[in-house]
This record gives structure tokens, sequence and C-alpha cells, in this order.
């Protein structure tokens, strides 16, 4: 975007040092909430760097118009859209031919991890709004959204977990900010994985890049992505966790008064919880409402 | 949560609100409790976040530079838009604005407007050739409800920490400088009440509204002023009502206003 390399470029060799200060393949901060908008099937907040974004999940429910179903099958619709007052200069309110393309590619990175076989028929419709950007949006989409599937309590195979990958002033790095895209040599790709079995699920780049590079930051955004993993599992485990106040009712619900050796059951059902998630199948359970 | 109507939610609503009361416990000249976080999105001049019960709305400002209305060479201008999303609640579609979004963002828009809280002559940068025009996007990210008076605070509340962009000599904005604050004259805010059941209640609830028979807005400044008034949705209002309506949102908006005061950053 922004033509020629600048010339207080940050001298990378000598302090390996970023542009923000970050080392190469560090992530910008990340957090995640779920469970934020009551009207939701499942909903997830997302700050990531100056990134912010909200998803939510209405369903699965009867697609319409009636020709969008699949008698086989779920359809994941997301619908992927940017605030006026979320990018430098104003966007338009409607959206656009980004849009529409990232909403594509971002549903059918989602329909992998969903299973959706089990809810023929119906559209699980996913939408994420950008309320704030720089670089790097459709991956924390992405992140956000699988979170709120997850929060809606629709079965799936794992989570999907998404990051930017590439190269800017020269160097190969992770999670690009708005000034290393607007490098004169950057590489961008978003990429988004199933941790669990590695599965590369999205996948776009634009810039030049060399096949020796790819090589070196494939790896590179296996690492990242398993982070961002790691913090998408912590948001869930924050809203699902047993707390004491449910624990104490369960004592004096299911145990009674006479069975106080019941306490120590459930502080093993407990044990046995944390443990399932350490499992390949990613479920939240959802409270029933 | 489930968020459709059925026909046994409106008609407990209509025989609570007959009898005065309502589903939350609120009375009938009773806002919801609300707060607001300024500031939150940085690549907005200025931008604020509303929680007013379960309803959630985000407003942006961006102030740009353009050509003044031929009729205006004098005067910069003001826009505002609003967006009830899918993602707001099941109702709701994507695609071009639906007639709630136009109504909405007009009333919101005729009663910071109307209050000339803005001096549209101060955004003008050169006669007949330059102008700011601040575009205010709101957003529902959660519908329970009243998204005219969510709307309007978290404009305000925006509005009142926008920051004016700096230009160049060639008139071209200079990206992360800023020169000084958008100057507020007034601070209008909207009260928004429903009749259901024969009485007149405010601040209704997305249940509330579905049950109400009529829908009154009123825009009110610190000084008395009335900036804007909208009667919506079918059903009527009697000359009393209105004139009941207009005299407790002056309360209403008073106290809202002195809330909103302590909660926006300046």
């Amino acid at each position: 975007m922004s033509g020629k390399q600048r010339d207080d470029a940050p001298d990378y060799k000598k302090e390996k040092k970023r542009v923000d200060g970050r080392k190469m393949d560090e992530l910008r901060p990340l957090s995640i909430k779920v469970g934020v908008l009551p009207n939701a099937d499942g909903s997830a907040y997302l700050e990531w760097g100056q990134n912010k974004v909200y998803a939510a999940v209405f369903g699965p429910r009867e697609a319409l118009p009636k020709h969008t179903q699949n008698p086989y099958k779920a359809v994941v619709k997301v619908n992927y859209r940017m605030t006026t007052f979320s990018v430098p200069e104003r966007k338009q309110p409607r959206p656009n031919r980004r849009d529409y393309e990232i909403s594509k590619v971002l549903g059918e990175a989602l329909d992998k991890a969903v299973f959706t076989e089990q809810f023929p028929n119906t559209e699980i419709g996913v939408f994420v709004e950008v309320v704030d950007s720089n670089a790097g949006s459709r991956v924390a989409c992405l992140t956000a959204a699988s979170c709120a599937l997850a929060d809606a309590g629709i079965p799936m195979r794992d989570l999907v977990a998404a990051t930017g990958v590439g190269k800017a002033f020269n160097e190969l790095i992770v999670d690009l900010n708005k000034e290393e895209e607007d490098a004169s040599d950057a590489v961008d790709i978003p990429i988004g994985i199933l941790p669990n079995s590695e599965e590369i699920v999205l996948f776009q780049m634009d810039g030049l890049l060399k096949k020796e590079e790819l090589d070196k930051i494939l790896p590179m955004a296996m690492k990242a992505c398993k982070q961002v993993y790691e913090v998408q599992k912590k948001a869930l485990q924050e809203k699902y966790k047993l707390t004491e106040l449910s624990e104490a009712n369960v004592e004096a619900g299911i145990a009674g008064k006479e069975n106080a050796k019941n306490v120590s059951q459930v502080k093993e059902a407990k044990q046995e919880k944390e443990s399932k998630k350490e499992t390949k199948e990613v479920k939240a359970k959802k409270v029933k409402k | 949560m489930r968020t459709t109507v059925l026909e046994y939610d409106l008609s407990k609503v209509i025989e609570l609100a007959k009898q005065g009361k309502r589903l939350d416990g609120r009375t009938l000249d009773q806002m919801r409790d609300f707060t607001i976080e300024t500031d939150k999105y940085k690549n907005a001049e200025g931008s604020a976040r509303v929680l007013l019960g379960q309803t959630e709305v985000i407003a942006g400002i961006k102030i740009a530079v353009d050509k003044p209305y031929p009729d205006n060479p004098d005067e910069g201008a003001i826009s505002v838009g609003a967006e009830l999303g899918p993602l707001a609640h099941s109702e709701y579609e994507s695609g071009p604005p639906s007639l709630d979004e136009i109504e909405v963002a007009r009333v919101v828009d005729r009663g910071i407007r109307e209050s000339k809280a803005i001096d549209f002559e101060k955004l003008c940068i050169k006669s007949g050739e330059a102008c700011w025009i601040a575009f205010m996007d709101f957003y529902a990210i959660n519908a329970d409800g009243n998204l005219f008076d969510a709307g309007s605070i978290a404009g305000l509340a925006a509005f009142l920490n926008a920051k004016m962009p700096k230009l160049n000599e060639k008139n071209k904005i200079i990206k992360h400088e800023y020169a000084g604050k958008l100057e507020l004259k007034r601070l209008p805010l909207l009260t928004t009440f429903v009749k259901v059941g024969g009485k007149i209640m405010v601040d209704p609830t997305y249940l509330e509204e579905k049950a109400a028979e009529a829908r009154y807005s009123v825009a009110t400044t610190e000084d008395g002023f009335m900036s804007a008034m909208q009667k919506g949705i079918g059903g009527s209002f009697t000359a009393e009502e209105i004139n009941l309506m207009v005299d407790k949102a002056f309360v209403i908006a008073t106290e809202n206003r002195k809330k909103l005061l302590k909660m926006v950053k300046n």
C-alpha cells in the first residue's frame, strides 16, 4: 500500500526486534471472552492487539430460503462485516467484495470443524463484526467464531485456531500488524488450523514468496496457532468451569446431609473433567436454557 | 436465549402493565441502568459502547473532508447511520437498510442536528471548497429494546470524546494527529416511551416493544428545549399523554445526562 520501503525501518539483524518491539514469533496480546451476547445461541468477544471483534452464532435453525438447504448436512453461513469506524478511512456501510470473499472462506474453514452431517437441512448462522482493526481481522474473526460455535454447544471435531504469518522488512514473522502489512516486501498469509490434527482449513496468501521461505513459515504458523488454541480453551473453560457455588449446590442437592463422602466424589469428577479436556473432541457443555 | 415472542408473553406484559407493573420489576417511569465506555475503538475519532440493561450498542465517529453542499457553502455536516444486524437479534437480517434502521438513525440524527449542538459553520474549512463531515454510525450488538435511547446515549458519548483530525496545507488529513476536540454546545438526549395496555412506560424492553400499541420519542436538551419528536408504530396518544411524556422526558433525560457525563472521559 505505502509504496517504497521506509528509511527508518528498524534494523532487524542488529536488534532482532520488530516495529512494535515484538520478537519474530511473538503474537500480539490476545484475549477472548465467550457468552457475551444474551440473544445469541453462542457468542464471543475477542481483542487481539488493536483488533476487536464480536462473534454470534444462531442455530442450527431451518435454512431459509428453502433452496439453500442441504439434505445431507448443515450449512455454515458466515457473515463477516466491518463497522464504518473500524478502519482509518471510513468504510462504506454496505458490504463490499472483500467482505463477501472473507465470509465465504471463513464459512468453508468452519465447515470442516463442525459435525455438519448431524443437522441436515439447517443453517448455522455465524455473524462476525469487526469494530476496530489493525491487520489480521479475518483470523481474529475465525478464532472468535469457533469459540462462539463451541459456546453454542454445536458438536465440533476441534476448534479452529487462526493467525497471520508472513514476511516484512525481509524477516519471516508471525501476526503481522498494519505497519508490517504495508511494508514494500510484505507477504501476508492468514492461516487457520484444527490444532489437534494440524489440518489446515484456511489458507490465503498475497505477496511475493520463495518456496524455501514457505517451508520455514509453516512450522511457525502451526506453533502460533497452537498458542491461540490455548487462549481459546482457556476462554471456554472460564465460562464452563465448575464454580465453588455449583460445587456447594451439588453437595447439598445430590449428596444429601448424611452422605458427606460424596464431596470427594465431586472433586474426583472435577479432576476427571479436567482430564477430559485433553481429549481430542472439544465439546462445550451447554447449560440448558 | 429464546427470542421468539409468544402470544402468552405479550398478554403477560399487558396484564402487568394494567396494574402499573413490569416484568423486570421496574416502575413505569424507570430507565434500566446503563453503563458507558468511551474511546475504546482506536480507528474511530470518537467512540462509545453502551449497555442499557441487556441492550448493547456501539457508536463510532469518523470525521472526513468533503465538499460542502452547494446550498450551504459555508457549512459542514453530520450524518447518522444505524445498523440493526443479524448479530444483535435473530429477527434482524443483513441487507440494505431496513425501515426500522432508517427511522432510528433519522430520529437520533434530528435530536442532535436540530438542537444546534454542533455548529456546522465551524465545520467549514474553506467556503464552497472543503468542509468537515462527521459520520456517526451506531450498531446494535445485542438488541433488547429501546435502540432509540441506547443509540442516542452512545452517539452523544461518542461525540463528546471525538477529536478533530489535523490537516496539511493541501487540506488532506494527517494521520494520527489531532487538532483539539469536536465542540458540543448542547447535550441532547432522546427519551422513548411506549403505551402498553393503555399505560405509558419509559425505556421498553424488546418484549414491551412487541406488546406496545404506540411509541413516542422526544429529544430534550439541558436548557429546556425539545429538538426532535417522533410518534411511532400504530396506535395513538391523546394531547394530555403527549404533555405528560414530555414532562417526564425532561426529568428522565436530566438524570441520564448526569450519569452520562460522569461516565464519559473528557
